[in-house]
């Protein structure tokens, strides 16, 4: 059914067919302006699929190899080279197949959002460029096995966002946002090429796989640990450095900081990469995984104590985010912490990692729809101040539906998804130390409250007369946020399925080192 | 002791990049200070590539099999590619906020807070 070139080449068109469309849309672009939307979003449909059917045969085959420049994709140690694979190799295990399926899905709703959200600015070629170049980016971070490749597509991801955030000019105001943030991730991602050098001298490989198996957890590899973990925490916005966030999220256009989150989880991922893969055993896991749950703590309390005094909706929505990202650290620290203990491990361990999982899924889905609903609104009525809005409720029933969706799921109400992923990691968590349970708790209801404010002050009361010929917003934006929320509320309804089929499978990929290590060097 | 002296000068020189990022209030001069700590990171990946007496894998007339995999020289390249799209993109920002602001002075640029 599935063509068999598709099949055997997945993850290389995965990466290369967004940058083909991302340098070919400027030229489409001087055709006509509805020729580049048919071509944007043809593209972006393209690449979800293939990204879904790449996710398919890993979920049914197993890890997928990908060796560039190979006879066969799956060769990947040449036979006269001594057992060391020297070429570069897409390692699309269960948790880079879960990561291609938010990228996939948060991508292609953003890109149906934003052919009507932005169709009234100018430049659009340069935009959806940027755009195209993004969600290549997260492919090839999410699906690199190499780790001087994941370096490589960090940087265009950084390069593209900080592009697209400073795309709407805004006075300088969002390119002071896209300076922030470029600073500081080119800072992050020298640290990470410093990294990089230290592996290479101490085990002459770049392979991810083959750094794992020869990682002995000396001191040099815990300087790397430390320039990684800073780096990368760095970029997915927790909380010591998660300044660049609100300026960062509420300066981009709307459709752009949906995929954003996205782009900052892929950075999550690189961080749980290194934490599970590469050191898996090798560290002090106790002393990391207490580091990791405290930085996530820090980044739900101060993400969700800033995010109250907010009047800008976007930014809101942006500090919301960082207190998300806590609950992923959380339940991911949390398993970090007694990995290695398998009674303790199979007791809760599991379970909080698959609640710290899912939650990266259900973030993905529900904060890109919060976002997408700010922006429906921006669009309809050109401010993004609480203060000034009010009784919008009357005239966008399917944004506030959404928004109603969106702010549920976030605040961890049943039957929505954000309640399934949040669940699993109070129980485990409880179970663990009882008092992280409980800031967690007061944190959703925290953020509760927050959206209860937003809602109200956006949707609710008479309708102002300066609001009073506002109209829904157009078909595309509202299909757009359609995918997100339908998913979201699926997802909440059916949460066992999920974790039983993607999750679980992605977390023992992330905790399982040796079956890793194996798949890319063989049995050895 | 003289054979780590690339390493030292890495260490004081990415030292010298983020002293520069961190304390320097002149935008333009904080890019020249990612610029620096990206030239350590290339001194520190073609140190840690050297070796003496080792030449480069072409096998065409080769005076000894003692070869060197080029490995960290191309990553170099790469990052000295990478460094550039970087410096450009910067500067072309700070071309924008210095038309928009009038100024480069950090201590200006804060219109956005909260």
């Amino acid at each position: 059914m599935i063509p068999d070139f598709i099949w055997t080449n997945a993850p290389a068109l995965l990466v290369a067919i967004p940058l083909l469309g991302a340098f070919l849309c400027p030229i489409i672009g001087k055709i006509s302006p509805r020729a580049r939307n048919v071509w944007v979003g043809g593209i972006m449909l393209v690449t979800a699929i293939v990204a879904l059917i790449l996710a398919y045969r890993v979920f049914t085959d197993g890890t997928v190899l990908y060796t560039f420049g190979a006879a066969v994709p799956g060769l990947s140690i040449p036979l006269d080279s001594g057992g060391i694979p020297i070429r570069i190799i897409f390692t699309v295990d269960a948790m880079s197949a879960f990561m291609d399926i938010i990228c996939a899905i948060v991508g292609f709703s953003a890109i149906l959002y934003s052919l009507a959200s932005e169709s009234r600015n100018s430049g659009l070629e340069m935009y959806y460029t940027l755009f195209l170049l993004m969600v290549a980016g997260v492919f090839g971070m999410v699906s690199t096995g190499d780790f001087f490749n994941f370096f490589v597509f960090l940087e265009i991801l950084s390069m593209a966002s900080a592009g697209i955030i400073a795309y709407r000019v805004d006075g300088g105001v969002a390119v002071e946002a896209a300076i922030k943030y470029f600073v500081l991730s080119s800072v992050g991602a020298i640290f990470v090429l410093f990294a990089i050098g230290i592996y290479y001298g101490q085990y002459d490989a770049l392979n991810m796989a083959m750094i794992a198996y020869r990682m002995q957890g000396s001191s040099l590899d815990m300087i790397a640990l430390v320039m990684l973990v800073a780096a990368l925490a760095m970029k997915c916005g927790a909380v010591p450095m998660h300044f660049w966030t609100p300026d960062a999220y509420s300066m981009a256009p709307s459709s752009a900081t949906a995929f954003l989150v996205v782009a900052s989880q892929a950075s999550l991922y690189g961080l749980f990469r290194v934490l599970f893969t590469f050191y898996n055993l090798t560290l002090n896991a106790v002393t990391v995984g207490w580091i990791i749950i405290i930085l996530g703590i820090l980044s739900m309390v101060v993400g969700v104590t800033m995010a109250i005094p907010q009047k800008d909706v976007k930014r809101l929505m942006a500090y919301h985010a960082v207190s998300q990202t806590g609950y992923m650290l959380l339940g991911i620290g949390v398993g970090l912490a007694v990995l290695g203990n398998q009674p303790l491990m199979e007791s809760f361990g599991y379970m909080a990692m698959n609640g710290g999982v899912f939650h990266i899924l259900n973030h993905a889905l529900y904060k890109g729809l919060l976002f997408l609903t700010a922006g429906a609104i921006f669009y309809r009525i050109g401010t993004r101040n609480l203060n000034k809005m009010g009784g919008l409720g009357h005239n966008m029933k399917w944004t506030m539906v959404f928004f109603i969706i969106g702010a549920l799921a976030i605040a961890g109400i049943p039957p929505l998804n954000g309640f399934a992923s949040k669940l699993m990691i109070y129980e485990s968590v409880f179970i663990f130390n009882p008092i992280l349970a409980i800031i967690a708790m007061v944190v959703s209801i925290l953020t509760l409250a927050s959206f209860v404010k937003v809602f109200h002050s956006i949707f609710m009361g008479p309708k102002l007369p300066e609001y009073a010929e506002v109209k829904e917003a157009p078909l595309p934006m509202l299909l757009g946020m359609g995918i997100l929320a339908s998913l979201a509320v699926i997802f909440g309804l059916f949460p066992d399925i999920v974790v039983t089929t993607l999750v679980s499978p992605a977390v023992h990929a992330l905790t399982d080192q040796a079956a890793y290590i194996a798949s890319v060097l063989g049995g050895a | 002791m003289l054979w780590n002296l690339p390493f030292i000068a890495v260490v004081v020189i990415t030292m010298i990049g983020l002293v520069t990022i961190l304390l320097k209030k002149n935008l333009i001069k904080v890019m020249l200070g990612i610029n620096i700590l990206q030239s350590a990171a290339n001194l520190f990946l073609i140190s840690l590539g050297y070796r003496e007496g080792g030449i480069a894998p072409i096998f065409t007339l080769a005076p000894s099999t003692h070869m060197v995999l080029p490995t960290p020289q191309a990553l170099c390249l790469t990052s000295i590619v990478i460094g550039l799209a970087t410096s450009a993109l910067m500067l072309s920002f700070a071309v924008i906020i210095h038309k928009k602001y009038g100024t480069v002075d950090l201590d200006k640029i804060r219109r956005l807070q909260g």
